[in-house]
């Protein structure tokens, strides 16, 4: 009796780890800057996008740990082996690009926050990127993931300094689950990049990944599926406390728009030294987290799809691509920020309009897949999840699509 | 033309003509009878029509194949019918993964090289290797789009990277259709256990429990001792609970023991059923002691004789296990009930005569270091580091010798911390 009991606990401790990792990097530099950007302009109004969005979210992820688990198999692999090598080149080239200009993006989050305590990027940006790099490289897996795990804690920051600004509780309570929708551009755009950041396509590739490289099988998927639940659940509650610390600090004194994350930080400064400091350093441990996490999984993802040998328990002779793509990734994704004239506002809008193009094309194929008896067998999708799955895709479509016309606007702006 | 190669990439839309060189359609797949001839293409499937009718073409019912085409000698083409012989290239090998038996890993295939041959005045193709790598992926990304020779100019610059289709081993989880296709699972028990446990630990879950299936259940339970305990027990709970127990009735039984504790109850209960009496008896011993203790972490494979025996008796002893030989390093001495006295590296009994009683072998200051099998892994540790050892003996409450503990037990614990 004890033992079937111990049995249970250990398993679900054992399926800890893909799904609540892959959440928490979810809110990374640029989800960070775009909930603070909404809670900063329109204050509790956005609040109620929250529950679909982690619908949406837990629907799509859920998908994803169910093929790792009952078909052993990354996203990539099965994309490569249903669809053949074309298919599977040109999504993988698409994701490379958006995915170094989320790694841009995300050591520019740690060169500025840390610039708020007075430490220069000349120093920080190299000395995370040498971290990141050695971390994985020279970590195994479990260890590596043990520190991710740790990492996540630190999100708790948020909701630590979502309390100290003291924000109306009632407004955030109403607006939680009261929709507005005002047909302002403005206010369209928030809403529709709060779905693009929350649900990005290497998170498909990298939970699933991580469920097969866990090896939890459909044994298992009970406690898994549990676990991506609690994951996207996590994620929204952080993402709530941003957007209501924001809204509480920023938009009740006197609404407006802030440049980056950092000056969401500085706009929280007068509500307490600790308050400040908490966003900070949230926002800090979010982009250095993100910046391990998206070279990994890229070249993971991309190396499993064309075949090359790939895992960080391989030497570097023996998996050249892996080590070389990965290294690459961080070197110009760490690069570009030391450089004056880069263009990275430009480039990361650019990342937004190839990720809303390819969302809707990793859905899809992942519905497909998702359907395949001979994949899933019993675990194939039912007729419920299909409903809601499809009308996901057509809703992300539209949404992505949207957020696309909105992206190439401003990119022809700048 | 015979001697030159031909891509299946580049085989495939090539045209194929009749005999008045008219163009039937393209070819959309090669077909492996391996029951027939291992190596040379069987049949084309060819879509013509307007791609709707898909025909096969005979293997001596072509002429000439070129980067050109394909010319025919004979019209009369069968539609496609599923063949439970044939093997597919296009549609079961290529983009699959493969094992390559003399890298001793797993690979994805990008692409197959073919010799064009002559045979009988017409041209055949034998599959000579499968391409991996940059060359085969660069090959396939331009195919169609740029002109086939061009490619050919191109890529050599890159490096080729392929495996000898012989050392290739296709992995089919069906074993009705394994036998079909004539797929063999010797090069995979040819392998050190330790390569095939890597191997098998990076395929899916249903081609893993294929492979242990079927390969010998004596090269299953090596390969199985040595993977991680939650892939061993994934693997074991799998299979049927027969199969299971001719299996671990092969391993050590310490060994046997934590498999059986990582699974449910009622699963390692059905298992045990189906194990002989005397594995089973030494199973389910080991099985009563938590996994953090000396006696969790021992095995029962160990010689003791009684401390009276001289030395021919002690290498008798040695003679009926002989299983253990090439591992054991100490043979213990115990009292009539069974209780440890003492414990004699096994090299000094070759030094002595055969009539020496074994107790004259013992010398004074030889201290027998032992552990309780309620003693923590922590001190068994502790005692390993201490005293530099080999084996140590453990012990029960009553002193009574109940296993041993080995190096090798040792470094699978510190690899699990």
């Amino acid at each position: 009796m004890l033992r079937r009991l111990r049995h249970h606990i250990a398993i679900f401790f054992a399926v800890i780890g893909p799904g609540f990792i892959t959440a928490m990097v979810d809110n990374d530099a640029g989800g960070i800057f775009t909930y603070s950007q909404a809670g900063a302009r329109y204050g509790y109004l956005p609040l109620w996008t929250l529950a679909p969005i982690t619908l949406l979210l837990v629907v799509t992820q859920e998908m994803c740990a169910r093929m790792g688990a009952v078909t052993g198999k990354g996203l990539s692999d099965l994309i490569r082996e249903e669809f053949g090598l074309r298919t599977t080149f040109s999504i993988m080239a698409l994701l490379v690009f958006t995915n170094l200009a989320n790694v841009m993006a995300n050591f520019a989050g740690v060169a500025s926050s840390l610039e708020l305590f007075g430490i220069s990027r000349y120093l920080t940006v190299p000395v995370a990127a040498a971290g990141v790099w050695l971390l994985v490289v020279r970590g195994t897996y479990d260890r590596v993931e043990k520190v991710f795990l740790a990492a996540s804690s630190v999100y708790i920051c948020y909701v630590i300094s979502g309390f100290l600004v003291k924000p109306d509780w009632t407004q955030a309570a109403i607006y939680s689950v009261r929709p507005v929708l005002m047909l302002e551009p403005g206010y369209l755009t928030m809403l529709v990049g709060m779905v693009g950041t929350s649900v990005a396509p290497w998170m498909q590739f990298y939970l699933q990944a991580a469920v097969v490289e866990k090896g939890i099988t459909a044994r298992e998927y009970i406690e898994s599926r549990l676990e991506v639940i609690v994951g996207c659940i996590a994620m929204t509650v952080i993402a709530f406390f941003i957007i209501v610390a924001c809204a509480g600090a920023i938009h009740d004194v006197a609404p407006r728009d802030i440049q980056d994350a950092t000056d969401a930080a500085l706009g929280l400064r007068p509500f307490g030294q600790y308050a400040f400091l908490l966003f900070a350093i949230g926002l800090f441990n979010a982009s250095l987290f993100a910046a391990c996490i998206l070279p990994l999984s890229t070249a993971y993802t991309v190396c499993e799809g064309l075949g090359f040998e790939s895992g960080v328990n391989k030497g570097f002779r023996e998996a050249p691509v892996f080590y070389w793509l990965f290294t690459l990734l961080i070197v110009v994704g760490g690069g570009v920020i030391l450089w004056p004239g880069f263009p990275l506002v430009k480039m990361i809008l650019l990342s937004q309009v190839i990720n809303g193009a390819l969302l809707p094309l990793v859905l899809i194929y992942m519905i497909l897949l998702v359907n395949r008896d001979r994949l899933m067998k019993k675990w194939k999708n039912t007729r419920f999840y299909n409903v809601v799955g499809w009308s996901s895709v057509v809703v992300l479509i539209g949404l992505t699509v949207a957020l696309v016309i909105l992206s190439l606007r401003d990119l022809m702006a700048a | 033309m015979a001697g030159e190669i031909l891509y299946l990439t580049e085989l495939l839309g090539l045209k194929v003509y009749d005999l008045r060189r008219r163009p039937l359609g393209r070819v959309r797949d090669a077909v492996l009878v391996p029951r027939i001839h291992p190596l040379r293409v069987d049949r084309y499937l060819i879509a013509g029509g307007g791609g709707y009718s898909w025909l096969y073409v005979r293997h001596d019912q072509v002429a000439r194949i070129s980067l050109d085409g394909i010319w025919l000698s004979d019209e009369l083409l069968v539609p496609y019918h599923a063949d439970e012989y044939a093997l597919r290239l296009v549609r079961d090998v290529l983009d699959q993964q493969i094992i390559d038996s003399r890298g001793r890993k797993v690979v994805r295939v990008t692409d197959i090289t073919f010799e064009i041959r002559a045979e009988d005045s017409r041209d055949v193709l034998h599959v000579m290797e499968i391409d991996i790598g940059m060359r085969a992926v660069l090959r396939r990304l331009l195919q169609g789009w740029v002109p086939r020779r061009w490619i050919r100019r191109l890529q050599r610059r890159v490096p080729p990277n392929s495996i000898r289709w012989e050392l290739c081993n296709i992995v089919e989880p069906d074993p009705q259709r394994r036998l079909r296709l004539n797929i063999s699972m010797e090069p995979l028990e040819q392998m050190h256990p330790a390569d095939l446990a890597d191997i098998v630990e990076e395929l899916s879950p249903e081609d893993r429990e294929a492979i242990i299936e079927a390969i010998d259940t004596e090269v299953a339970a090596e390969a199985l001792s040595e993977m991680d305990p939650e892939t061993q027990a994934q693997i074991i709970e799998s299979l049927d609970a027969s199969k299971a127990a001719d299996i671990l009735e092969e391993m050590a039984p310490d060994e046997a023991a934590d498999v059986l504790g990582e699974l449910p109850e009622e699963a390692s209960e059905e298992i045990l059923e189906e194990m002989e009496s005397a594995p089973k008896a030494e199973v389910e011993e080991l099985l009563e002691y938590d996994e953090d203790t000396a006696g969790g972490l021992m095995n029962t494979e160990f010689i003791a004789v009684h401390e009276n025996a001289n030395v021919a008796d002690a290498i008798d002893a040695l003679r009926q296990r002989q299983e253990l030989v090439d591992s054991i390093n100490t043979v213990f001495l115990t009292d009539t009930d069974d209780r440890l006295r003492a414990a004699l590296p096994v090299g000094r009994l070759f030094l002595a005569k055969p009539s020496t009683p074994v107790s004259d072998l013992v010398r004074e200051d030889d201290e027998v270091i032992q552990t309780t099998t309620d003693a923590p892994a922590a001190r068994v540790l502790e005692l390993f580091d201490k005293y530099n050892l080999l084996t140590l003996p453990v012990v029960d409450e009553e002193h009574r010798l109940a296993g041993v503990i080995t190096a090798d037990d040792i470094i699978s614990v510190l690899r699990n911390r």
